[in-house]
Protein backbone atom coordinates (compact mmCIF):
# COMPACT_ATOMS: atom_id res chain seq x y z
CA UNK A 1 0.00 0.00 0.00
CA UNK A 2 1.75 3.13 -1.15
CA UNK A 3 0.70 6.73 -1.39
CA UNK A 4 1.00 8.59 -4.67
CA UNK A 5 4.31 10.47 -4.73
CA UNK A 6 4.17 13.89 -3.09
CA UNK A 7 5.80 16.44 -5.38
CA UNK A 8 6.92 19.78 -3.96
CA UNK A 9 3.96 21.41 -5.69
CA UNK A 10 1.57 19.06 -3.91
CA UNK A 11 2.64 20.27 -0.46
CA UNK A 12 1.69 23.76 0.71
CA UNK A 13 2.94 24.76 4.14
CA UNK A 14 1.42 27.40 6.44
CA UNK A 15 -1.14 28.53 3.89
CA UNK A 16 -3.56 31.31 4.78
CA UNK A 17 -7.23 30.59 4.17
CA UNK A 18 -10.07 32.90 5.16
CA UNK A 19 -12.63 30.08 5.25
CA UNK A 20 -13.15 26.40 4.47
CA UNK A 21 -13.81 27.01 0.79
CA UNK A 22 -10.46 28.71 0.41
CA UNK A 23 -8.74 25.93 2.36
CA UNK A 24 -10.25 23.26 0.07
CA UNK A 25 -9.40 25.38 -2.96
CA UNK A 26 -5.72 25.54 -1.94
CA UNK A 27 -5.67 21.74 -1.68
CA UNK A 28 -7.36 21.54 -5.10
CA UNK A 29 -4.94 24.04 -6.64
CA UNK A 30 -2.06 21.89 -5.38
CA UNK A 31 -3.57 18.87 -7.17
CA UNK A 32 -3.92 21.01 -10.33
CA UNK A 33 -0.34 22.31 -10.00
CA UNK A 34 0.98 18.77 -9.66
CA UNK A 35 -0.84 17.79 -12.86
CA UNK A 36 -3.33 15.37 -11.34
CA UNK A 37 -6.60 17.24 -11.73
CA UNK A 38 -8.27 20.16 -13.43
CA UNK A 39 -9.89 23.06 -11.62
CA UNK A 40 -13.28 21.39 -12.15
CA UNK A 41 -12.16 18.79 -9.61
CA UNK A 42 -11.58 21.53 -7.06
CA UNK A 43 -15.10 22.82 -7.72
CA UNK A 44 -16.43 19.28 -7.25
CA UNK A 45 -14.61 18.92 -3.91
CA UNK A 46 -16.20 22.14 -2.67
CA UNK A 47 -19.61 21.01 -3.94
CA UNK A 48 -19.34 17.80 -1.89
CA UNK A 49 -19.28 19.90 1.29
CA UNK A 50 -21.99 22.26 0.06
CA UNK A 51 -24.21 19.26 -0.71
CA UNK A 52 -23.48 17.04 2.28
CA UNK A 53 -21.99 19.21 5.02
CA UNK A 54 -18.59 19.20 6.70
CA UNK A 55 -18.28 15.40 6.90
CA UNK A 56 -14.88 15.56 5.19
CA UNK A 57 -13.47 16.67 8.55
CA UNK A 58 -12.93 13.03 9.45
CA UNK A 59 -10.68 13.50 12.49
CA UNK A 60 -9.81 16.33 14.88
CA UNK A 61 -7.99 18.95 12.82
CA UNK A 62 -8.02 17.08 9.50
CA UNK A 63 -10.17 17.47 6.38
CA UNK A 64 -10.01 14.90 3.58
CA UNK A 65 -11.12 16.86 0.52
CA UNK A 66 -12.12 14.69 -2.41
CA UNK A 67 -14.73 14.12 -5.10
CA UNK A 68 -15.61 11.27 -7.43
CA UNK A 69 -13.25 9.91 -10.07
CA UNK A 70 -14.05 11.37 -13.48
CA UNK A 71 -12.86 13.44 -16.41
CA UNK A 72 -11.44 16.12 -14.09
CA UNK A 73 -8.89 13.63 -12.68
CA UNK A 74 -5.71 13.01 -14.70
CA UNK A 75 -3.75 10.82 -12.32
CA UNK A 76 -3.89 9.41 -8.81
CA UNK A 77 -2.74 12.21 -6.62
CA UNK A 78 -2.53 13.59 -3.16
CA UNK A 79 -1.93 17.08 -1.84
CA UNK A 80 -1.20 18.23 1.68
CA UNK A 81 -1.98 21.73 2.95
CA UNK A 82 -1.12 22.98 6.41
CA UNK A 83 -2.90 26.11 7.58
CA UNK A 84 -1.14 29.00 9.30
CA UNK A 85 -4.39 29.74 11.14
CA UNK A 86 -6.88 26.95 11.85
CA UNK A 87 -10.15 27.15 9.86
CA UNK A 88 -13.69 26.27 10.98
CA UNK A 89 -15.56 23.89 8.68
CA UNK A 90 -18.65 23.75 10.89
CA UNK A 91 -18.02 20.20 12.12
CA UNK A 92 -19.58 19.29 15.47
CA UNK A 93 -16.51 17.52 16.87
CA UNK A 94 -13.43 17.88 14.72
CA UNK A 95 -13.06 21.65 14.16
CA UNK A 96 -10.89 23.63 13.72
CA UNK A 97 -8.98 22.22 10.77
CA UNK A 98 -5.21 22.57 10.57
CA UNK A 99 -4.46 20.06 7.79
CA UNK A 100 -6.31 19.60 4.49
CA UNK A 101 -5.52 16.53 2.41
CA UNK A 102 -6.62 16.67 -1.23
CA UNK A 103 -7.26 13.30 -2.82
CA UNK A 104 -7.79 12.56 -6.51
CA UNK A 105 -8.19 9.09 -7.97
CA UNK A 106 -8.67 7.93 -11.55
CA UNK A 107 -10.57 4.81 -10.45
CA UNK A 108 -12.22 3.84 -7.16
CA UNK A 109 -9.82 0.96 -6.45
CA UNK A 110 -6.76 3.20 -6.78
CA UNK A 111 -8.46 5.59 -4.40
CA UNK A 112 -8.87 2.80 -1.90
CA UNK A 113 -5.16 1.89 -1.99
CA UNK A 114 -4.32 5.53 -1.29
CA UNK A 115 -6.83 5.84 1.55
CA UNK A 116 -5.50 2.64 3.11
CA UNK A 117 -2.03 4.16 3.12
CA UNK A 118 -3.42 7.38 4.59
CA UNK A 119 -5.12 5.38 7.32
CA UNK A 120 -1.80 3.73 8.13
CA UNK A 121 -0.17 7.11 8.62
CA UNK A 122 -2.98 8.85 10.49
CA UNK A 123 -4.12 6.01 12.73
CA UNK A 124 -1.17 7.25 14.78
CA UNK A 125 -2.99 9.88 16.83
CA UNK A 126 0.05 12.17 16.89
CA UNK A 127 0.35 12.33 13.10
CA UNK A 128 -2.13 15.15 12.41
CA UNK A 129 -0.42 17.56 14.80
CA UNK A 130 2.96 16.47 13.47
CA UNK A 131 1.92 17.30 9.89
CA UNK A 132 0.29 20.57 10.99
CA UNK A 133 3.56 21.64 12.64
CA UNK A 134 5.90 20.21 9.99
CA UNK A 135 8.60 22.77 9.20
CA UNK A 136 9.52 21.38 5.77
CA UNK A 137 8.03 19.37 2.91
CA UNK A 138 10.41 16.53 3.69
CA UNK A 139 9.08 16.44 7.24
CA UNK A 140 5.56 16.00 5.83
CA UNK A 141 6.75 13.22 3.52
CA UNK A 142 8.48 11.46 6.40
CA UNK A 143 5.28 11.40 8.48
CA UNK A 144 3.11 10.15 5.61
CA UNK A 145 5.63 7.56 4.54
CA UNK A 146 5.34 5.89 7.89
CA UNK A 147 2.31 4.37 6.20
CA UNK A 148 4.54 2.40 3.89
CA UNK A 149 6.29 0.59 6.69
CA UNK A 150 3.06 -0.59 8.26
CA UNK B 1 -22.32 -10.16 8.13
CA UNK B 2 -22.26 -7.10 5.92
CA UNK B 3 -21.12 -3.64 6.97
CA UNK B 4 -21.51 -0.64 4.70
CA UNK B 5 -19.54 2.61 5.07
CA UNK B 6 -21.23 5.67 3.61
CA UNK B 7 -19.92 9.05 2.49
CA UNK B 8 -20.72 11.59 -0.21
CA UNK B 9 -18.55 10.17 -2.97
CA UNK B 10 -18.20 6.58 -1.75
CA UNK B 11 -14.44 6.55 -2.11
CA UNK B 12 -12.61 8.91 0.23
CA UNK B 13 -13.81 9.03 3.80
CA UNK B 14 -15.92 5.90 3.42
CA UNK B 15 -12.74 4.23 2.16
CA UNK B 16 -10.89 5.20 5.35
CA UNK B 17 -13.77 3.78 7.39
CA UNK B 18 -13.77 0.56 5.35
CA UNK B 19 -10.03 0.04 5.81
CA UNK B 20 -10.16 0.72 9.54
CA UNK B 21 -13.34 -1.32 10.09
CA UNK B 22 -11.67 -4.29 8.41
CA UNK B 23 -8.67 -3.90 10.72
CA UNK B 24 -10.88 -3.75 13.80
CA UNK B 25 -12.96 -6.75 12.72
CA UNK B 26 -9.82 -8.77 12.13
CA UNK B 27 -8.55 -7.84 15.59
CA UNK B 28 -11.90 -8.84 17.10
CA UNK B 29 -11.81 -12.10 15.16
CA UNK B 30 -15.08 -11.29 13.35
CA UNK B 31 -15.92 -12.18 9.78
CA UNK B 32 -17.66 -9.49 7.77
CA UNK B 33 -17.76 -7.98 4.33
CA UNK B 34 -17.19 -4.24 4.41
CA UNK B 35 -18.35 -2.21 1.42
CA UNK B 36 -17.75 1.52 0.83
CA UNK B 37 -20.57 3.30 -0.98
CA UNK B 38 -21.90 6.77 -1.68
CA UNK B 39 -25.03 8.16 -0.11
CA UNK B 40 -26.92 7.97 -3.42
CA UNK B 41 -26.63 4.17 -3.49
CA UNK B 42 -27.23 3.47 0.20
CA UNK B 43 -30.72 1.98 -0.28
CA UNK B 44 -29.43 -0.60 -2.76
CA UNK B 45 -26.02 -1.38 -1.22
CA UNK B 46 -27.18 -1.47 2.40
CA UNK B 47 -30.42 -3.40 1.85
CA UNK B 48 -28.85 -6.56 3.34
CA UNK B 49 -26.41 -4.86 5.74
CA UNK B 50 -26.38 -5.28 9.52
CA UNK B 51 -24.40 -2.14 10.22
CA UNK B 52 -23.93 1.20 8.45
CA UNK B 53 -20.91 3.28 9.49
CA UNK B 54 -21.05 6.96 8.59
CA UNK B 55 -20.82 10.60 9.71
CA UNK B 56 -23.61 12.50 11.47
CA UNK B 57 -24.23 14.48 8.25
CA UNK B 58 -25.61 11.40 6.46
CA UNK B 59 -27.91 9.91 9.10
CA UNK B 60 -31.00 11.75 7.90
CA UNK B 61 -30.31 11.01 4.23
CA UNK B 62 -29.83 7.29 4.97
CA UNK B 63 -33.43 7.22 6.14
CA UNK B 64 -35.31 4.20 7.47
CA UNK B 65 -33.23 1.03 7.45
CA UNK B 66 -33.05 -2.28 9.28
CA UNK B 67 -29.31 -1.80 9.78
CA UNK B 68 -27.79 -0.22 12.88
CA UNK B 69 -26.61 3.23 11.83
CA UNK B 70 -23.40 3.99 13.72
CA UNK B 71 -21.94 7.51 13.66
CA UNK B 72 -18.15 7.71 13.79
CA UNK B 73 -16.55 11.00 14.86
CA UNK B 74 -12.84 10.30 14.43
CA UNK B 75 -12.25 8.01 11.45
CA UNK B 76 -8.66 7.35 12.49
CA UNK B 77 -9.50 6.33 16.06
CA UNK B 78 -9.67 2.56 15.91
CA UNK B 79 -10.60 2.45 19.61
CA UNK B 80 -13.77 4.45 18.93
CA UNK B 81 -14.51 2.15 16.00
CA UNK B 82 -13.89 -0.96 18.08
CA UNK B 83 -16.13 0.25 20.91
CA UNK B 84 -19.01 1.21 18.61
CA UNK B 85 -18.74 -1.88 16.42
CA UNK B 86 -18.79 -4.15 19.47
CA UNK B 87 -22.02 -2.50 20.66
CA UNK B 88 -23.63 -2.65 17.21
CA UNK B 89 -22.70 -6.26 16.59
CA UNK B 90 -23.49 -7.23 20.18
Amino acid sequence: MTLPPLADRAIVLRARAADWREAVRIAGDALVDSGCATSEYTDAMIRMVEDHGPYIVIAPGLALAHARPGAAVRCDGLSVVTLAEPVEFGHAHNDPVRVVIGLAGVAPDAHLAAVAALANAFNDSAAIAAVADAPTRDAVRAILQRSERA
Amino acid sequence: MKIVTICGAGIGSSGILKVNAERVLQRLGLEATVVAADIASVARVAADAQVILTSAEFVEAIGPTRADVVVIENYFDTEELTRKLEVAIG
